[in-house]
């Protein structure tokens, strides 16, 4: 149970240039009114990231392509798309997906 | 006075469980992504202790996955330590762009409480949080609270879990097996349709509209951030992909927007 000081630093230092980006927008950009372009484009970064977040995930591992044949992922993910554009309901989607790729891991192929 | 006080105080518990409530999702996926990290973590060579350190005090999962990598990369020899916290500020310099597309929801809520939200925002507390605003569910008063509730939830579900990989590392078999890994992508795929289903309109004053308006720039904001961040992951090492194709998808989409609104009007 020991903490070796190089760690501490490391995680120390991290900890705080994690900190810088996380907190000073939402204390500064909260009380100035952005231009409307600002705020147009900060209002497409959601999707993007969403969406580059979902690609990542489904289709790369560790700087590879990932096959698309045998990507049990990316089955899964059709139902839970389909019941979040349907029902708006976050929940019941994700436990579709978790559902469904279980059951693709061990019973598919 | 202390009749008002307490009612306010009443509404900002109310708030709170309302916000542990949306957090469900975040919740599983944390529980079962954090007990991997924990493994993870210990097997690289980090005692217990500095797995929680880092767990309290970065509450990151991809930079803590990161930093075990490099601290497994550079064994036997000294701690790279200026290089790991460089690329841990790359890998979460994206959370500038969450921060600050929070920033106008809670313009009416006091510096310190929002610097302390910002402490745990982290991707899938920011799209939570995003979609529930967007949908006009999360009222005026109590919206700090109700935020704490949503960090809170996240932050200790992932601090348990991180714990418990930690302790159980070397003991556990396959936990792939039952699913739970795939709640964070599931997630993101959901929250992106949901948010391309709510485009149509929603009741809250909506000081961040995506670009455009609608659901025309959403659908190409979403599929060139895809490709671009498919693209950038093969050939850059390091996790640049996810804010290099964010800021690109966002820019085209403020272009197409407003070319696209000016062929309306005229």
């Amino acid at each position: 149970m020991e903490i070796r000081p190089e760690i501490l630093i490391i995680v120390i230092a991290s900890a705080l240039v994690t900190a810088g980006p996380r907190v000073i927008p939402l204390i500064l950009l909260s009380r100035i009114e952005l231009p409307a372009w600002l705020r147009e484009w900060l209002g497409a970064v959601p999707v993007a990231i969403l969406a580059a977040l979902l690609a990542t995930e489904l289709l790369t591992s560790g700087g590879r392509l990932l096959p698309l044949a045998g990507n049990p992922a990316l089955l899964a993910i059709l139902p839970v798309m389909a019941i979040a554009y349907g029902t708006r309901s976050l929940l019941g989607a994700v436990a579709a997906g978790v559902l469904t790729i279980a059951l693709l891991r061990n019973f598919a192929a | 006075m202390s009749d008002s006080g307490s009612q306010q105080n009443g509404q900002a518990v109310v708030a709170l469980g309302q916000g542990a409530r949306v957090a469900v999702p975040i919740v599983l996926g944390y529980l079962s992504i954090g007990f991997a990290a924990g493994v993870v973590q210990r097997t690289s060579g980090l005692s217990v202790a500095e797995v929680m350190l880092m767990s309290l005090l970065l509450y990151a999962g991809s930079a803590q996955f990161v930093v075990a990598s490099l601290i497994v990369a550079a064994a036997p020899g000294p701690l790279p330590v200026a290089a790991v916290v460089g690329t841990v500020f790359l890998v979460n310099l994206r959370h500038l762009l969450l921060s600050a597309a929070l920033a106008p929801y809670f313009s009416r809520v006091a510096a310190w409480k929002n610097g302390l939200l910002g402490l745990q925002l982290t991707d899938e507390t920011f799209v939570v949080a995003w979609a529930e605003l967007l949908r006009g569910r999360v009222p005026d008063e109590g919206r700090a609270a109700w935020m704490a509730g949503l960090n809170l939830s996240a932050y200790l579900s992932w601090a348990a879990a991180n714990l418990a990989g930690a302790l159980a590392s070397g003991y556990v078999g396959d936990t792939r097996a039952l699913g739970f890994d795939f709640a964070l992508p599931a997630m993101f795929g959901a929250l992106l349709m949901m948010q391309l289903s709510a485009q149509r309109g929603s009741g809250e004053r909506d000081p961040a509209p995506t670009a455009g308006n609608g659901r025309a720039a959403a659908l190409i904001v979403a599929p060139v951030a895809a490709l671009l961040a498919v693209v950038i992951a093969l050939v850059l090492p390091g996790q640049w992909n996810i804010i290099i194709a964010t800021l690109v998808a966002a820019s085209v989409a403020l272009v197409f927007g407003r070319s696209w609104k000016s062929a309306r009007k005229s």
